[in-house]
């Protein structure tokens, strides 16, 4: 510790010096093929596979059939994660992979952001993160589409990928140190992809941030790089991605750009570019379906004076946001430090009861530091919560976080989630989670797309995966009827579909508030030279949700996991207020879940059929491997 | 499910009611009819990521417009309003009905157009989509129609066939709108009352088709608060669709508001004005496109910016794009409405004021519509002399 100390304070050009005296080049093995030859369009055609037990790395050329099959990604991340799904996840063998997709560093609208994939230490599931921030922009400019990494590293380590270079350094005196100072430390090298003293700890929804402020929250990703005892992943380089047709390109992002211009949740008002996302908050507290008191309420009394005109004023943030955007729904305030995001705002507000803003900002500069994921984190404290019977003063929401990320005293028990806490307490139900990931604020009593939405997610709890908040609630393209699962099961499925690509490609899925694939399927085809349209790319998102479930049902996983939380079916929500929001009809909400099994192809309890997967060019199901697999 | 639908699209006038057939498809696939052409359709299903589907004749006039633009077109007609360029792009035509004719164009597109037969549009998310989209097309097909004609008639360009199809157009054109009653006249005692009154000025906004599909916003402020209609809502159906506004600021509901949202609360502090209307009333729209300047210097622009200052019978024609941006039109009307009785937005709509209660904008709204149309046919008979 005292040497990291030391380290802080020395010239960026003597740290390197120190942090290089100890590195060791990866056994380097040139490629055969001379793949900037390959002159390819949108890809580079290049993956690094790296292995860390060996400290080597060589260069994998993917064929162009698989580029057009996953595109990149989440999707292509799939593809080359299938092979080992079934490993545990913190086994050497499980791969790590961070990938970008063929519009990130080309003047495509909104594609800076990038996935990073294992298998979910938190859930079992299939585990990815797409992330902003520049480090999809950097990896693709060093020359590649993406990493694997796999072994596991003898000490932690750095990973500096520059210009067609990989090297694997010694990070030990790193080691325990907090996300924002280790980003300090590396700011030179690039774009910068660090865990915290969370991960390291075994927190099992830890994070990884990138640039110091965009999380790759969910799913405890974090920790899949601890298992490989990666402190840190660099990239940086001057590599230019080939445009197919540049001037094609320009008039789709014309397009894409008037769109934008004409949304009022992007780039109105009172939109996300003004307000980040917490934009939302007042729209929650409005339609009455912001989870309050660990989901018992739907309404937090206290909410006008949590929303983002409170942290506006008091804060006075400045707009930023991920390479290649110019929405910029990131705000950070005094010394950079990000301010919370919508989900942060309403779960360290609402779900907890708790109505002091400065402990939002302070949670949240936490779980970053810590490098945990802020919704993962508040549920389960809300569960802690509830299970005790007492509300969390602010200065515990503060102490029993930094005691997570610590694994100290009861934190040891909560960094786990709330689903085994609860368990570990005799009171599973309490935990609102679904297949083990903690739910995001929307409640699902409020819009039944999301309630199906979050139980057929192949991730678990997640809202973005099919986000029909976008036309449940913020009424884009077109207002659904929220309160009804009328027509939802398939639309669930299409959106899901649309958002597998936009995680592929790679876009920013807010853009699909104003754009969609229409626009998306022309930039993509300018960018790589690939005739598609529209509905060509909704088979590849097809595709790739088919293979998550596929990879779900090899763990284990069945239509049992593809629930709610009780609460949701028997409890209602507020009433008071002109708005009635019920509990969800149980019958209504099965049969929604059938029609969604229907719609996705799946047989009738959920599990994918062998005949969809050829069509989709997925290859033979994998036995289960373990039935109670995921559940370790 | 059917019913909604199919009775907004009758009432506005886009199709008969025997013509319509609309398919939904969640865990199975219904139709609101029986028909022939089903089993092809069902192919369309198949080979589409979709979840509904409307194919319809058009009602007149829109059926001689879309099949003489359809015909006439090399297979895609390039819409010249603002909305449809932002949100349609371009509408694609197949010379054809049969699924491996339009299946490829639907893939790229919401929407195809097949002479003879009608329109296929269809949604992701529902039949709604499926109708906006296919009430943009009729609205977009018939603004360019207009244009076109009027712009060929000056250049003398217009050939027999034209004039002949114009003719049997302007046929079945709705007369035009007329009103003698009365809205709730103000000043509204309470939130109840305006919600009310924002009520009645959407039904009649609808009633008398002054928007295309349900398009338009409507906004009263109290002083503290502005009422708008939400993006997206039925004008005719806003009971739970109004956002309220504080006009400090302090929320952000209405991030679900009008996405002219902006331009209302300037009009508000510009011009003072408290009850405000926006439609797209079709000649409102035509008009504004039509430009005599010979080269104005900012060819195909004009929507975007315009340095001419013009105006139709007294009301001024503004540039100005939907939304936010530097050449957005919330930067245009509100400065240019001053004491008029409203501002015609190029290519897009008409914004009307009043400050008790909605009876002057909804007059206005009217009188430049009508004043427009007969400009329109005034125009008519001066180029072609
Ligand atoms: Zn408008
Ligand atoms: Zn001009």
């Amino acid at each position: 510790m005292i040497a990291c100390a030391r380290l802080s304070i020395l010239t960026p050009d003597l740290r390197l010096s120190k942090l290089d005296m100890k590195f060791f080049y990866g056994k380097f093995s040139p490629n055969p093929r001379d793949t900037d030859a390959l002159n390819m369009y949108g890809w580079h055609g290049k993956i690094a596979r790296i292995d860390l037990t060996q400290r080597s790395w060589r260069v994998e050329v993917p064929d162009i059939g698989i580029l057009k099959k996953f595109i990149g990604g989440r999707g292509l991340a799939g593809f080359y994660i299938r092979t080992s799904i079934t490993l545990e996840w913190n086994h050497p063998q499980m791969p790590l992979l961070l990938f970008t997709g063929p519009l990130v560093n080309t003047r495509s609208p909104t594609s800076g952001r990038m996935t990073m994939m294992s298998r979910s230490p938190l859930t079992g599931t299939v585990g990815d993160a797409s992330v902003g921030g520049s480090f999809g922009f950097q990896l693709k400019k060093a020359g590649f589409d993406g990493i694997i990494v796999s072994g596991k590293s003898s000490q932690l380590c750095g990973i500096e990928i520059t210009d067609n270079d990989i090297r694997i350094v010694d990070a030990s005196p790193l080691e325990g140190r907090e996300v924002g100072a280790v980003n300090s430390l590396l700011k030179y090298k690039g774009a910068t992809a660090v865990i915290g003293p969370a991960a390291e700890n075994g927190v099992l929804f830890s994070s990884i941030i990138v640039d110091g402020h965009y999380a790759a929250g969910r799913n405890g990703i974090g920790l899949s790089f601890a298992a490989k005892n990666i402190k840190y992943i660099t990239a940086k380089g001057t590599h230019k991605t080939n445009v197919f047709d540049p001037a094609a390109l320009s008039s789709a992002k014309e397009d894409v750009f008037r769109l934008v211009a004409a949304s009022p949740v992007l780039l109105g008002k009172f939109g996300i570019s003004r307000y980040g996302t917490g934009a939302l908050y007042d729209l929650m507290d409005a339609r009455r379906m912001m989870p309050t008191d660990n989901f018992q309420k739907t309404r937090f009394d206290r909410a006008l004076k949590m929303n983002a005109y409170a942290f506006k004023k008091q804060y006075a943030p400045k707009k930023t946001g991920c390479r290649g955007c110019h929405i910029l729904c990131k705000k950070t305030a005094g010394h950079r430090a990000s301010m919370p995001e919508f989900e942060t705002m309403s779960h360290f507000s609402a779900l907890l009861g708790n109505a002091d803003i400065h402990t939002v900002v302070n949670a949240n500069r936490i779980c970053n530091d810590m490098g945990m994921d802020t919704i993962s984190a508040a549920s389960t404290l809300a569960c802690f919560s509830e299970i005790m019977q007492r509300k969390l003063a602010p200065e515990e929401i503060v102490s029993l976080l930094t005691d997570i990320g610590k694994k100290q005293g009861v934190g040891a028990q909560l960094g786990r989630g709330a689903v085994k806490y609860a368990i570990s307490c005799g009171r599973p139900e309490l935990a609102m989670a679904v297949k083990g990931l903690e739910l995001p604020a929307y409640d699902p009593r409020g819009a039944y797309g999301m309630a199906l939405a979050y139980a057929v997610s192949s991730r678990g709890g997640c809202h973005l995966r099919a986000y029909p908040v976008s036309h449940e609630i913020l009424r884009k393209p077109v207002a659904t009827d929220r309160f009804s699962f009328s027509e939802k099961a398939r639309m669930i499925k299409i959106g899901e579909d649309v958002n597998a690509v936009a995680d592929s490609l790679t876009a920013c899925k807010f853009i699909f508030f104003a754009a969609s694939l229409e626009e998306y399927a022309r930039i993509y085809a300018a960018v790589t030279g690939i005739k598609t349209s529209a509905q060509d790319l909704f088979t590849v998102g097809d595709r790739i949700c088919y293979n998550e479930r596929m990879m779900n049902a090899a763990n284990g996983f069945t239509e049992k996991d593809d629930d709610l939380p009780s609460r949701f079916f028997s409890m209602a929500g507020d009433q008071n207020s002109g708005i009635r929001i019920g509990p969800i009809d149980r019958d209504a909400f099965l049969t929604a879940r059938s029609n969604y099994y229907m719609a996705r192809k799946l047989n009738k309890s959920g599990m994918p059929v062998s005949a969809v997967a050829r069509n989709l060019g997925l290859g033979p199901i994998e036995k289960i491997s373990d039935v109670s697999n995921h559940r370790k | 499910m059917f019913q909604t639908t199919e009775n907004k699209m009758i009432r506005s006038g886009l199709v008969e009611p025997d013509a319509l057939l609309m398919g939904s498809l969640d865990a199975h696939l219904e139709w609101n009819k029986p028909c022939d052409n089903i089993f092809e359709l069902e192919m369309l299903f198949n080979r589409l990521n979709i979840n509904a589907l409307i194919f319809s004749q058009p009602a007149e006039p829109y059926r001689s417009i879309i099949d003489y633009l359809a015909e006439a077109s090399n297979g895609t007609i390039t819409p010249n309003d603002c909305e449809t360029r932002t949100f349609i792009h371009d509408l694609p035509v197949a010379f054809e009905l049969s699924p491996d004719a339009v299946v490829p164009l639907l893939k790229k597109r919401k929407c195809v157009i097949v002479p003879g037969h009608g329109i296929i549009t269809y949604g992701t998310v529902g039949l709604e989509q499926a109708y906006v989209t296919f009430s943009s097309v009729c609205f977009a097909c018939f603004v360019k129609f207009f244009v076109d004609f009027l712009f060929l008639t000056r250049k003398r360009q217009a050939d027999q066939k034209l004039g002949q199809v114009f003719v049997r157009v302007v046929q079945a054109l709705d007369p035009p709108v007329s009103f003698n009653g009365s809205l709730t006249k103000g000043p509204f005692k309470s939130k109840k009352h305006i919600y009310e009154a924002i009520q009645e000025a959407g039904r009649l906004v609808v009633e008398h088709r002054l928007v295309d599909s349900y398009f338009g916003n409507i906004s009263f402020s109290d002083g503290q608060t502005l009422y708008i209609s939400q993006t997206g809502s039925s004008l005719d159906q806003l009971k739970d669709a109004i956002d309220p506004c504080p006009l400090n600021g302090s929320s952000c509901v209405p991030i679900t508001a009008s996405s002219e949202l902006p331009t209302h609360l300037k009009i508000v502090q510009h011009a003072g004005s408290r009850a405000i209307l926006h439609g797209h009333p079709k000649f409102s729209v035509i008009l504004s496109m039509d430009c005599d300047l010979e080269n104005c210097g900012c060819r195909d622009k004009c929507h975007v910016k315009c340095p001419h200052e013009r105006f139709v019978r007294g009301i001024p024609i503004v540039s100005g794009e939907v939304g936010s941006g530097p050449s957005a039109l919330c930067n245009t009307v509100p400065k240019a409405i001053g004491e008029h009785q409203g501002v015609i937005v190029y290519g897009h709509g008409v914004f009307t004021a009043g400050n008790t209660d909605f009876n002057r904008p909804f007059k206005h709204l009217i009188q430049i519509e009508n004043d427009c149309r007969a400009e329109y046919f005034n125009r008519l008979r001066l180029y072609s002399k």
